[in-house]
């Protein structure tokens, strides 16, 4: 087309703009992690000091852990409710409840983390005064509270893969006698496990990144990450944040070009098989 | 005997059908629907020196049942100017910043829509990595880039463009920098989603009509992104309005957010009634935005 010789559109501008704010704060970040100055804002000389005091930090080591134990088993959880969710919502027509259900799957993308997280507490409150359980707050009810929120973003991005799939299939496999609970695990679930995976990973992302929510429902003895780093960087820029921030970035940053690849593979593969069946 | 049979199969199937909707909407109604409930019911206590710290509502003495009602937590709320002044700050704070970010976040997402196929995921993940690296630490790169001793006023008294540093931190200004920097990914990709639909075809059957380039967007590309604008603009506007993290790191006196005070009422205060009515103004206050929110998403999700 002609427009590629002329100079850059508007959009593509602001496109270029738009990246640079959202990485240039990131690169400050990395760069400054190795400063030797305890300023953060003073170059004072490369230094890889605050890695090692990092390592050192047994706080923050013991909350990365706690935070990556509720993160797994959160995100494991919301894979199943929001897959399940996810499910009844497009393939089921219509049934009592499903507006309820719907709104329910919908309204924790937006509701703010302050009323959830007080929402929650009080219900654990009162259940540990009905039940007797939970008796301390903690990673279970960081779990549980981690898992509602997540399970609807799972469902979002699963319904929005179940709406794409040839329902033809699982028809074909009903027909054919399957029982609709070996048809999904047959012949949806394969479909649609790299959404499950995406899900996984968005769940896994968010819990590990919740601050609000977990300082509500967390009891005197679960520190999450978050709440460690909170509590460090209210007191001001500190470069062994610096240094943690490093790390988060890159592993994301690996995490994602290994998603990229996978995906560029398998749409690579998809069209050469397609191109075979036309050739046929 | 074979109708029987198949009845109770049936019959199985529907039953299974039941367990497998029951389980998400048994989970959530628990864990989400019923906790509003228990807020609305604790706004309605009194605040009392106690574990946990509010009285009854019901009791039973000398053969009375009393119910306590108590809506002095909200006349409170009323009566004091400064929870008035922090959700209208909240409210203009996350109105604004959501606008910068829909003036941002539309060309950008255009840009991505109408950019080459193989670098559309590119671009698509690039936008959206930020998020998925921490937010606490996003919004904590700002402290040092707009601090008096930070990295743009070093650069601008370096360059001596500027004598004083300038006050940049703990302004308004620093809360809608760090609002529009963490949620401009959410406004970005469902615009980007809405715009990717777009088909071309109407785009230059308008051209070829003889429509000017400002009123083939005007007419036909703007409100076909409408869902798009919707549900970015609350995607960002709705958390925005509740955020505690920002205006705690970036805020400062002159910066009121509901969600801070909330924050402070429930965990310095401790007094959880009034954090409670706190809750229940604001999810009254953000329901029409939420509500609008659920009718698009809802169609994405069953159609």
């Amino acid at each position: 087309m002609m427009r590629s010789r002329r100079r850059p559109s508007f959009t593509t501008v602001m496109l270029v703009l738009g990246l640079l704010f959202l990485y240039l704060p990131m690169v400050v970040l990395v760069v400054y992690s190795f400063n030797e100055s305890r300023l953060v804002t003073v170059w004072a000389g490369f230094s890889t000091q605050w890695y090692g005091e990092l390592f050192r930090d047994q706080q923050i080591l013991s909350a990365v852990w706690t935070s990556l134990e509720i993160a797994f088993f959160a995100a494991s959880m919301a894979v199943c409710l929001g897959t399940v969710a996810a499910f009844v919502m497009t393939r089921y027509g219509h049934f009592r409840g499903k507006t309820a259900l719907s709104s329910m799957v919908t309204a924790p993308l937006v509701m703010p983390e302050v009323i959830t997280g007080l929402s929650l507490l009080l219900l654990f409150v009162q259940m540990a005064q009905l039940i007797g359980w939970p008796a301390d707050r903690g990673m279970a009810t960081i779990w549980i509270a981690h898992t509602t929120f997540c399970s609807a973003y799972v469902a979002v991005v699963v319904a929005a893969r179940l709406r794409e799939v040839d329902r033809s299939i699982e028809e074909a496999a009903m027909d054919l006698g399957s029982p609709p609970v070996k048809t999904f695990f047959f012949v949806t679930l394969p479909v649609i496990a790299p959404a499950l995976a995406a899900g996984w990973l968005l769940a896994f992302t968010l819990s590990l990144d919740d601050l609000v929510i977990a300082s509500f429902v967390s009891g005197p003895g679960a520190n999450t990450l978050p709440m460690v780093v909170f509590s460090s960087v209210r007191m001001g820029v500190s470069p062994k944040i610096n240094a943690l921030a490093t790390l988060i970035i890159l592993t994301v940053s690996l995490a994602t070009l290994l998603a990229w690849y996978f995906m560029r593979r398998s749409e690579a593969k998809r069209q050469a098989a397609m191109q075979q069946g036309e050739g046929v | 005997m074979m109708p029987s049979r198949i009845a109770g199969v049936i019959k199985r199937m529907q039953l299974g059908r039941r367990a497998v909707i029951a389980f998400p909407l048994v989970w959530l109604t628990l864990f989400f629907l019923l906790p509003f409930a228990l807020v609305l019911k604790i706004s309605l206590s009194e605040s009392a020196i106690a574990i946990p710290p509010y009285g009854p509502l019901v009791e039973y003495a000398d053969q009375t049942l009393n119910i306590f009602l108590n809506l002095g937590n909200y006349l409170f709320l009323l009566s004091d100017s400064l929870y008035v002044a922090a959700y209208w700050g909240s409210i203009k704070t996350a109105f604004v910043a959501t606008s910068v970010c829909l003036l941002i976040g539309y060309p950008m997402a255009y840009a991505m829509a109408r950019a080459p196929g193989r670098w559309q995921l590119i671009l698509l993940l690039l936008v959206m990595l930020p998020s998925w690296t921490s937010f606490l630490i996003r919004v904590y790169a700002w402290m040092g880039i707009l601090s008096n001793s930070g990295l743009i006023n070093n650069l601008l008294l370096g360059l001596g463009v500027i004598d004083s540093p300038l006050r940049m931190m703990n302004t308004q200004f620093s809360v809608i920098v760090g609002i529009v920097y963490a949620y401009l990914p959410f406004m970005v990709l469902p615009l980007y989603a809405h715009l990717t639909r777009l088909d071309n075809s109407l785009l230059e059957a308008a051209s070829d009509l003889g429509s000017r380039k400002i009123n083939t967007f005007l007419k036909v590309t703007l409100p076909l992104s409408m869902g798009g604008i919707i549900a970015g603009s609350m995607l960002v506007f709705i958390p925005a309005v509740g955020e505690f993290v920002i205006p705690e790191l970036l805020g400062g006196p002159d910066t009121l957010m509901i969600g801070k005070v909330l924050w402070e009422e429930f965990f310095l205060n401790r007094d959880w009634p009034v954090a409670s009515a706190l809750a229940m103004v604001m999810l009254l206050l953000l329901l029409i935005p939420i509500v609008w929110f659920h009718r698009y998403q809802s169609r994405e999700l069953e159609e």
